[in-house]
This record gives structure tokens, C-alpha cells and sequence, in this order.
């Protein structure tokens, strides 16, 4: 089997997900195509070399429906050989992009493929895609089907963790963020968005709060108190799932939970051979990735057992991973991670997460994948699994090496 | 046509008049839906009729789909399922299908159809009005609701009403109707749009004809190329967080317990999705679905025609007619007398309560005053009735006043010197055929009957707190208990509008039996280190109301402790240890009574409770890791309760399953969906059953052994509405046979052997009945 390497990744920065947020202005296809674009230049890529084009997009309907991936491929002037792919794994999306090139790549089916993901959550909101998941009766009352918020919320009550406990993540979490910033940890990745005339309109991840304090975070009030007990009562449905708890404690809000931002990132995966022919340096090698589904109801703990999967495809420990990446989709989630394998908070999310910096839900995968390729150069380190939690209990993780 | 008349006036509006012969309602049978589908097809073919108006000639102006023959469809289907199971459902859906097809038929006549609702409208009664272009009320009839309490008995409302009354209101003010039986008034009615407009009832008929008239294109909305779904179909963004919602609003109520709530959601989502057609299809599909689940047939019998057979007096001994009850008598103004007092005025009977002193009765009569007042305020009553009902109770300390009555409900206190001696007083006063009735709960109605100088009139009449919202009312003979005086009992229970069972003479009666094997199993687990909260949550995923830890508190603990040092002393050494008891002990010596002191094994902070954080003190080894599984929980708690209705049957204490199943839904809660707790073994199954409880025994205790009765029928797989098949065994009355259809009376005849048919001579037949019951 061939290996698969990581040649290149781009993102932009991540822009608030509302109608003031810098990047509402800006189309999903400009967005992604800016990343097509640049992956190409700043690799004086051949184009013409590049199988597929696979784009991770949670609500793949309106400005970013149709398949994306191909318009963008098209739109960004890359040989019509490239085809394209959206696809859709939820939050881990855009990680999933990046393992599907990198089978390709390994199955010799493939031999360089760009792969990430595109999110504009101000234009296109979470649901616009409808979904049986949420709808249909015949799954969501079946099913014991709860918003993601009600499931984090529903992981600190069972596994321990308070008010403060997710506060505090959150405020290392600011602190993580504003420094990488401030020490440009992040420079080798962004591409700053351009509006209309080519003029820069984004060039940093503007969700962040760097002065974020405990007393800040404090009085804010939680967000799933309403869904969970009032309307329409979400919490009775978590609880006929875990009847051993007498009630959901709502620790979170918007302030220890992933910001809503817009924003896309692309990754440039091949074989060994071809990155020779094409003059590319392999950055980092895939070393194993997966995916695996869990409990559905408290959804959000899937990267604990789809770690547990990939180290032993990889013959690894949880010891031999020199840095991990859990996406903050939820403070609890990367306590209850950091809880289940016994990992220290050293090692985690070193840069900061999407509390800080937002969860362009299709993008974010292939964003902190790119984020742990430089961070492995800049610390010197050698190996980092990536993972996501992802809706209907899912999990994805990829882990990588550096060569 | 039998069913309905057809009157085209002067200007072609044909007035179609549904107007069953011999009944006092008019319900859709097969007969009339058949007749309906023939007359249909007529208004459509002939040229002379431009428009068409639907109303009553009786003064409701239709109750619905005929349950009784539905049942019968059941039986045929389930048979026809065990060889074919395709095509019994294909047969069942032609037959459930036959009534949306010919409401739609009406709907797309091509010609103005109006319904001119004279009265109550319920379930296929309201949907056919929904089928109708407009729909005019009566505004001058009280009685008139319209409602589709399909999902009560488990069903849903299989004649467009899923998918016309959503397409009318939206899914969310439709729902609290379609899944909860909300009934609307005909105000409701106008200002929710559901009606056209409310009218006085002779008006009613002219206004229908004059909008047909006016409205000579009409056609229903959902049948317009651009109707748009109010509230938002399921993918849009308005209907999407409403129809996500709307599952967890059903299950957080339902537990997942009662498939016609899951259907009801599934119907109106699939529905939403296509065309007025397609959707009736998918709607028939999902009404057939619940008639093949045992909880529909259970609930249709339990909640549907056992209720109303034993409304009607089912327990009536043989040889006793109905009577009336003008004029009781309570005796002790408390808590549950003044209950008692209130719903016997409510009824219309004449009330006079006693008490130790004037001061005492008052206080029981303000409780009606207290309660009516309320009702005039809420806008539920007028002041005048309201009046009326407060003043049919005499208060008064004065014995003598109790000369007249036609019945005693003694409820003092549970003292047996203290009744015997009250008993000795009345009976000084009130008439020969005045028959005493104790409100006891736990003394026997034998030993009471001993200060009776006529004990044969002499009966309990147990009612349950709070008794203006307890269904339930036990009717307890004692040892020497006439017919005459259960017959009087039965006169008054039906009068109250309460569910009557008749049970014998026992410690606990039935229902008290039953539901202290719940809360005794609570204990069980509690001790035995389950966690609290899934105690709790599991009991009320079974379906039970409330969990058993909160049960006991509402119960008192005190008094759970008052009653087991009670029966230590009385039992002496044949008392057997329960592993609640040392829990009983340390609750009540640490004060925690329950709600009535704001702690017991939750703490109470004004409306908000939690479990106490201290109970896992009473897992003797500690709490269980991991804890069992939710279903473990349900079963037990389940079984321990239905092996205890078992035994009242074996032991004689019931002797039939209906009001076994009715007391114990309406006595204490259990499981509705299950049909009740003997109709909870039948569903499960007489040899799993057993199978079961003999796991349970093995594994937790002697609560879960059953009696030799049941695990002879597991043997066979007998059921017990076969062993005690109430059907073969009901006793007619010569009047009441007589107020039957003959259709009706020949089919009881042939179900007891005899042969009649309609050609025969009613009066013959009922004969013929008689003597056979004789």
C-alpha cells in the first residue's frame, strides 16, 4: 500500500457567522475558490495532476449546494480534470475529506487529490438542509434525537463536570488562541480573503475574545436551559436514554461552546511519487485515520472510542502522540476526552480551539489538521492525532507523522 | 338509505341528513359508511344537485367510528396475520380505507359541500366535517365539542383528520387535539378558523345553503395549486424547528409507551410531504399499524367498552334493577368526606353531611364552595349552577336530618369503636332500605358489619383521595352484603360518574393491595442499591404516573410508619420482614414524612423537588456498579404489581379482569397503555409471562412468585379474557334488552346458542334470552 503525504494546507481566517461578520460578505464559492487558488500558486501546482477535489460541507444546499467541490475547482481555474466531491460527515467533515483523498492516495486509485472543506454559517444556517434526523418522527422519536447542545451538557452531568470546570477550558482556550496569534504560529496557513476588487477584507480569525476571564464568562447565561426543560423539553428525551440521572445540569453557553463562524480550508494530499515528480516537499505523512459511530443521544463522545481504533490500527499508545487535537465543539467534550484517555491538558489543543476561534462546521477538520502540520514543525514534534466529535455519535480521527 | 335522508330543495342544495334509526347517536358503522360511499356517488352524477349540506337529525351530530364492531375487525385480522401477514394487511387496509375514500369523495364532489354541525362532533363525526368545503356550529348548543379523542383509546383519527385538521391549524395547534384530545367549543371553533362561523340552530341548515350558494366553485384548500402548510411544512424554515420539537414534546409525555402518539406525528409528517390522496393512504396506513399492536386493542377494550359496560353496571348482580339515588348521607366532614359530599352534589343527588358539631360540617361543605367558586372565577361554570350544586349540600350536626336518605357514606375517622358507634345511630334513623356504606380503607367491611343491626345493607364504599379527581370507586361486600345493597352501591358510583368495581372483603381491598407491592418494590430496589433516579425514572418510563419514592411521599411516611408498626403488633411473629422497613424506621425517625413537611426521599422547595442526596445510605451493600438496565427496572415494577392483581383474581377478590384492569388504571395508574395490570399479563402472554416472573423471583424475591391459577393457564397458554371471558357471562335485563336494536339483541342471543334472526319476533328473542340466563 502506498503512503499518503501532506504537501500543503491553507485556510482562511474565520470570520464571525453573522450578518456583521467580515467574511458574510464574501460567497461560499469565492471562499473556497481563494483556497483552491492560493494551494495551486503558493505550489506552483499542475493542476492537470490533481484526481479529485473532495470538500466537506455540513449544509451543502443554496450558495453552497450542488457540490461546491466542482464549482470551486472550476471557478478557481483548475485543469477540468480535477473533478469534485461534496460530502458530508457533519462536524468532522473536512477531516473526512482529508482521509477519503488520503485512501485514494493509498489505494494507487488516486495520486494527488485536494482535500478540506467550506462552511459559510452566516449565509447558509445550521438546518438549512432539513434532514429526516431532525424531522422525520419516525427517527427523532424513535430515536431519542436531542440538539448537540442538550448532548454536551448531558456529558458534564455524567462524567462530572461543573460550571467551572468548562469555564475554565474555555478561558485557557482564549489564552491558547491569542498567543499562537500573537507569536504568528498560524502565518504559514492563512490566506487572508479578498472581497470583490481583490482588496483584503479578512486577514485574522476575528471570533476571539483574548481577555476572556472567569468573571466574563460568569454571567452569561446558559444556552440549553430553554430547549432542554421548557420548549420543546429535550431534556426528557436525553433522560429516557440515561435514566440513572435525575436531571441534565446546562453548564454551557456561548461562551465555553464553538463559535458560529464562516470559513474554508484545503489540504494538498499524494503519493510519494508524484509529489517528486511535481517538485512538492511532504510535509507530514498519514500515518492511520478512521471513523466509528457511538451512542447517539449524548453524540459527542465518539472521538474517545475512535482513538482508541486508530492507535491500535497504528500500533500506538495513547503516550506515543505528542500532541492531540479534539475540536471544541463543546468544553465537556474535550474534558470528557481528556478524562477517558488520561491526557494532560499540556498536550491538547496546544494553540487554542474553535471556542476561541470558531467551527466552520464542513472546514474545521482540514483546519486543525493544517494547524498540527505547523505546529509539529515549530515545536519539533513528531506525531499529533487530529479528531472531531461529529452529530448521530459519530467520531473521525486521523493521525499523522511528520517526515 | 337507512342511515340518511336526502332533501334537494328549490334551488338544487341537496340537505343530507345522517340520522340512524334506534340509537340515540349516530356513529360510523360499516353499514353507514357503505351507505355514505353509495350516497356520495349519487350527489356527484346527478346534474340536479349544485351543492350539498351535511348535518344531524339527532341532537349530537356524530360520535365517531362504531369501537364495539371495530373490535370485532381486530379479531378477524389477527387470525388471517398468523398465516398471511401481507395479505391481512392489505384486507385491513381496503376495509380502514373505504371511509377516507368516501369522505373524499365527498370532498372532491365538484360541487359545495358545508357541514352544519348541529351538536357534538367527535372523531369521525368532526372529520367529517373536515371533509366539508365550510363548516358552520350551533352556537346555542353547550354540547356541542368538537374533539378527536382517538389517541385516548390508543387510536388515531383514521378519517383525514391527521392531515385536514394540521392543514387547517398547523402542526402545533393541532397537536394538543389530535394527540391529546383537546376538545373545542364552538367559540374555539370560529376564532381558531376551524369553523366558518357560529349560528343559532335554526339558522343553522339556511346559512350552510346560503355559503353553497355563494360558493359554487368551492373546493378545500389543500386542494389549491398554491395552498401553503400554516405553520410551515416540515422543510421549510419555519416548520423545521416545529416538527423536531414536536417528537420530543410526544415522547417526553408518551415514554414511547403509546404507539398512536408515534403514529399520530408520523402520520402528520409524511403527510405534510404529498398531496391530500397520498396522504389519506399513508394515514390509513398508519391507522391499520395500531390496530395490529396489542396496546390499541388493549386501551379500545379497557378504556372504551369495559369502561362503559362497567359504567353501565356490568357488576350488577342478576335479578337487580338500576334505581336511583336521590339523597345521601356522609357522615364525618374531613378530608375525604367533603370529597365525597362535593361529588354527590355535583351529581344532583341531595347531600346532607354530618359532623361532630355545625362548625365541622361547615368546614366540609366550604371545600364545594371552595371548589365552585374557583370554577365560576375560571369562566368553567356559571354562578347559578355553581349555586345550585352548594346548595344541595345541608350541613348540619343533627342526625335526624339523615332520616330520608337512600344511602350512608360513613368517613370517619379509622376507628372501629367510633363507626360502630355512628353505625348504631344512623341505623336508629334512616329508612329499611337506606343501605350503610363505609368509606374505610383498611378496616374490614365484616368486622365493621358486626355493629349493624341489618348487615346485609351493610357494604363498602371505598373512595380514593383526592376524590373529586379519583375515578376509582371499590365497592367491598362484607360477609353478609345483599345483592339489593351492591345493586344500590353500583346506582350510586354510576350516578357519580365513577368507575364501580365490586371486590371482597380483604386486607387492602384490591387497589390499596396492588399498589403497595409499587412502592414495596421501590424499597426493594432502593435497598438493594439501584440508584434512586433510575428507581424513579424507570417506574415512570413503565408508564406509572409517578415513580414510587415519590408515591410514598405523597402517601406520608409517618403514616407508611404508623401502618407497619401497626401490622407488627397485629401479625406478631407471621409478620414478614420487608427491606423497607428499616428504611421506613430511619426516614421517620429523622422526621422526613414526605411532601407534607417539605422532606421525605425528595426536599421539596416550593414547586421544585429533588431526589435527597442521602439515599444512597440505604443500599445495604452499596450502590450497584453498573447499575442494571432501565428494563430490568420497568419489569419489575410492572410484575410485582400485576402478580399482585393475579392473585386477587385467584384468591377470589375480583372476579372479573375488566375491573381488575379498570381499578388499576384508574385506582392507581397503572400503565394505561398496557390495557391495565390483568390485560398487561394477557399482552405479554400467560407462558412468558410466568417465564418472566419466575426469572424475577429467582433473582429479587417472593414478590414475583405467581399464583398456582396463573401458572396453570401458562401451562396451556390461556389467557385470562379467555378463562374469564366477561362477554359470555354478562346478564341482561329485560329493559335493557328491550331498548336495544334487534340487530343487537339477536346477536347476544346467537353468542349464547340460541338460534333467532332478525325475522323472529323481538320480543320472542328477549324471552328466549331470559330464560336462558335464568
Amino acid at each position: 500500500m502506498a503512503d499518503a503525504y501532506i504537501f500543503d494546507a491553507v485556510r482562511t481566517p474565520r470570520g464571525k457567522g453573522k450578518k456583521n461578520g467580515s467574511l458574510h460578505e464574501i460567497t461560499a464559492l469565492s471562499l473556497l475558490t481563494q483556497q483552491l487558488e492560493a494551494l495551486r500558486d503558493r505550489n506552483d501546482l499542475d493542476t492537470s495532476k490533481v484526481d479529485d477535489v473532495i470538500m466537506g460541507c455540513v449544509s451543502p444546499v443554496a450558495g453552497q449546494g450542488a457540490d461546491i467541490a466542482r464549482a470551486a475547482s472550476i471557478h478557481a481555474n483548475y485543469n477540468e480534470k480535477a473533478a469534485g466531491v461534496t460530502i458530508n460527515r457533519f462536524c468532522a467533515s473536512g477531516l473526512e475529506a482529508v482521509n477519503m483523498g488520503a485512501a485514494k492516495v493509498m489505494s494507487g486509485m488516486s495520486d494527488m487529490v485536494v482535500c478540506g472543506g467550506i462552511e459559510s454559517m452566516s449565509r447558509v444556517p445550521m438546518g438549512s438542509d432539513g434532514g429526516a434526523m431532525v424531522a422525520d418522527p419516525n427517527f427523532a422519536y424513535e430515536h431519542y434525537v436531542v440538539p448537540q447542545g442538550v448532548s454536551a451538557d448531558l456529558i458534564a452531568t455524567r462524567h462530572g463536570f461543573t460550571r467551572d470546570d468548562c469555564d475554565a477550558y474555555a478561558v485557557e482556550s482564549q489564552k491558547r488562541a491569542a498567543k499562537s496569534w500573537e507569536e504568528g504560529r498560524f502565518k504559514k496557513s492563512i490566506v487572508p480573503v479578498k472581497d470583490q476588487l481583490g482588496v483584503t477584507i479578512l486577514d485574522h480569525d476575528e471570533h476571539m475574545r483574548p481577555g476572556t476571564d472567569m468573571q466574563s464568562l460568569g454571567s452569561l447565561n446558559p444556552a440549553f436551559i430553554q430547549q432542554g426543560l421548557m420548549m420543546p423539553g429535550f431534556d426528557y428525551v436525553a433522560l429516557q436514554k440515561y435514566p440513572e440521572l435525575e436531571k441534565i445540569n446546562h453548564v454551557h453557553h456561548a461562551g465555553n461552546s464553538s463559535g458560529i463562524v464562516d470559513g474554508a480550508g484545503a489540504v494538498l494530499i499524494g503519493s510519494k511519487e508524484m509529489g517528486e515528480a511535481l517538485g512538492l516537499k511532504a510535509r507530514a505523512r498519514i500515518k492511520a485515520f478512521g471513523e466509528i459511530g457511538s451512542e447517539p443521544t449524548i453524540m459527542l463522545t465518539g472521538p474517545e472510542y475512535i482513538a482508541t481504533k486508530v492507535l491500535k490500527k497504528a500500533g500506538m499508545e495513547v503516550n506515543d502522540i505528542d500532541l492531540y487535537e479534539l475540536n471544541e465543539a463543546f468544553a465537556s467534550v474535550v474534558l470528557r476526552f481528556m478524562q477517558a484517555h488520561n491526557i494532560d491538558h499540556g498536550k491538547i489543543n496546544v494553540n487554542g480551539g474553535a471556542i476561541a476561534m470558531g467551527h466552520p462546521l464542513g472546514a474545521t477538520g482540514a483546519m486543525i489538521l493544517g494547524t498540527m502540520v505547523d505546529e509539529l514543525e515549530r515545536s519539533d514534534k513528531e506525531t499529533s492525532l487530529i479528531t472531531l466529535c461529529v452529530g448521530g455519535g459519530m467520531g473521525a480521527a486521523t493521525i499523522i507523522e511528520r517526515v | 338509505m337507512e342511515h340518511f335522508t336526502l332533501d334537494i330543495d328549490v334551488d338544487g342544495i341537496a340537505l343530507v341528513t345522517f340520522d340512524s334509526p334506534g340509537r340515540s347517536m349516530n356513529v360510523l358503522s360499516d353499514a353507514v359508511v357503505t351507505e355514505l360511499g353509495e350516497l356520495v356517488a349519487k350527489i356527484t352524477e346527478d346534474e340536479a344537485v349544485k351543492g350539498v349540506v351535511v348535518t344531524s337529525g339527532k341532537s349530537a351530530f356524530c360520535a365517531g367510528a362504531d369501537l364495539e364492531e371495530m373490535g370485532g375487525h381486530f379479531a378477524g385480522v389477527q387470525k388471517l396475520m398468523k398465516t398471511d401477514p401481507e395479505a391481512a394487511k392489505k384486507q385491513l387496509f381496503e376495509k380502514v380505507f373505504t371511509l377516507n375514500a368516501a369522505f373524499r369523495a365527498l370532498e372532491t364532489c365538484g360541487k359545495p359541500v358545508a357541514a352544519a354541525i348541529n351538536g357534538l362532533a367527535l372523531g369521525g363525526g368532526f372529520e367529517l366535517g373536515l371533509a366539508c368545503h365550510a363548516r358552520f356550529v350551533a352556537s346555542d348548543n353547550p354540547k356541542l365539542k368538537l374533539g378527536l379523542p382517538e389517541a385516548l383509546v390508543g387510536l388515531l383519527p383514521g378519517a383525514g383528520g391527521t392531515q385536514r385538521l394540521p392543514r387547517i391549524l398547523g402542526l402545533m395547534n393541532a397537536a394538543p387535539i389530535l394527540i391529546q384530545g383537546k376538545q373545542l367549543t364552538a367559540k374555539d371553533a370560529v376564532s381558531q378558523g376551524v369553523a366558518t362561523a357560529a349560528v343559532p340552530q335554526v339558522e343553522l341548515v339556511d346559512t350552510a345553503k346560503q355559503w353553497v350558494k355563494d360558493n359554487p366553485k368551492a373546493k378545500a384548500p389543500w386542494d389549491a395549486p398554491k395552498f401553503r402548510y400554516p405553520g410551515g411544512a416540515p422543510y421549510t424554515a419555519q416548520g423545521l424547528p416545529m416538527f423536531a420539537g414536536s417528537s420530543a414534546m410526544v415522547r417526553k409525555e408518551s415514554f414511547g409507551n403509546y404507539p398512536a402518539m408515534g403514529n399520530i406525528l408520523k402520520s402528520v409528517y409524511e403527510g405534510a410531504l404529498v398531496p391530500m390522496d397520498a396522504a389519506l393512504r399513508i394515514e390509513s396506513r398508519y391507522f391499520c399499524d395500531l390496530l395490529l399492536r396489542p396496546e390499541s386493542a388493549n386501551m379500545v377494550r379497557s378504556l372504551f367498552l369495559s369502561k362503559q359496560a362497567i359504567e353501565k353496571g356490568a357488576a350488577r348482580p342478576a335479578g337487580q334493577e338500576p334505581g336511583d339515588i336521590k339523597k345521601v348521607g356522609v357522615i364525618g366532614a374531613g378530608f375525604m368526606g367533603a370529597g365525597v359530599a362535593y361529588v354527590s352534589a355535583r351529581a344532583g343527588i341531595e347531600v346532607v353531611l354530618v359532623d361532630r358539631d355545625q362548625e365541622g360540617a361547615d368546614k366540609g361543605k366550604q371545600f364545594t364552595i371552595d371548589e365552585q367558586t374557583k370554577r365560576v372565577k375560571r369562566g368553567k361554570t356559571t354562578q347559578e349552577k355553581a349555586d345550585a350544586i352548594i346548595n344541595r349540600i345541608e350541613a348540619t350536626a343533627d342526625y335526624a336530618k339523615l332520616k330520608d336518605v337512600d344511602l350512608i357514606v360513613e368517613a370517619v375517622f379509622e376507628n372501629s369503636e367510633l363507626k360502630a358507634k355512628i353505625t348504631k345511630m344512623t341505623e336508629e334513623i334512616i329508612g329499611d332500605t337506606a343501605v350503610f356504606g363505609s368509606n374505610t380503607s383498611t378496616i374490614p367491611i365484616s368486622d365493621l358489619a358486626k355493629a349493624s343491626k341489618r348487615p346485609e345493607n351493610f357494604i363498602g364504599v371505598h373512595f380514593f383521595s383526592p376524590v373529586h379527581k379519583m375515578m376509582l370507586v371499590e365497592i367491598i361486600k362484607g360477609e353478609k352484603t345483599s345483592d339489593y345493597a351492591i345493586s344500590r352501591a353500583l346506582d350510586y358510583v354510576i350516578k357519580l360518574r365513577k368507575v364501580p368495581i365490586v371486590v371482597e372483603d380483604t386486607r387492602g381491598f384490591y387497589a390499596n393491595r396492588c399498589v403497595m407491592r409499587y412502592i414495596q418494590e421501590g424499597y426493594n430496589m432502593l435497598s438493594e442499591g439501584v440508584k434512586p433516579a433510575l428507581i424513579e425514572n424507570g417506574a415512570k418510563m413503565a408508564g406509572m404516573p409517578v415513580g414510587p419514592l415519590s408515591l410514598q411521599d405523597e402517601v406520608a411516611i409517618d403514616l407508611a410508619y404508623k401502618v407497619m408498626t401497626q401490622t407488627k403488633a397485629d401479625l406478631g411473629d407471621a409478620y414478614p420482614e420487608n427491606k423497607g422497613d428499616p428504611i421506613i424506621e430511619a426516614m421517620y425517625g429523622a422526621e422526613r414524612y414526605g411532601r407534607k413537611n417539605g422532606k421525605g426521599f425528595y426536599v421539596y422547595n416550593g414547586r421544585e423537588k429533588h431526589l435527597w442526596e442521602e439515599l444512597g445510605q440505604f443500599a445495604v451493600d452499596g450502590l450497584q456498579e453498573p447499575q442494571p438496565d432501565v428494563s430490568e427496572i420497568k419489569d419489575r415494577v410492572l410484575y410485582a404489581q400485576a402478580i399482585e392483581a393475579a392473585r386477587t383474581m385467584a384468591e377470589g377478590i375480583i372476579h372479573d379482569p375488566r375491573e381488575a384492569d379498570l381499578g388499576s388504571i384508574f385506582g392507581w395508574g397503572f400503565a394505561p397503555f398496557t390495557g391495565g395490570a390483568i390485560s398487561f399479563i394477557d399482552m405479554v402472554g400467560t407462558a412468558a409471562f410466568v417465564k418472566r416472573a419466575d426469572e424475577l423471583s429467582k433473582a429479587y424475591g417472593v414478590q414475583f412468585e405467581v399464583p398456582s391459577q396463573l401458572r396453570d393457564m401458562a401451562e396451556t397458554g390461556e389467557l385470562y379474557y379467555q378463562k374469564f371471558n366477561p362477554a359470555a357471562k354478562s346478564t341482561y335485563t329485560k329493559s335493557a334488552l328491550n331498548k336495544m336494536l334487534e340487530k343487537d339483541v339477536v346477536k347476544i342471543a346467537n353468542a349464547m346458542g340460541i338460534s333467532a334472526t332478525v325475522d323472529d319476533l323481538k320480543k320472542d328473542t328477549v324471552e328466549k334470552i331470559l330464560a336462558k340466563q335464568a
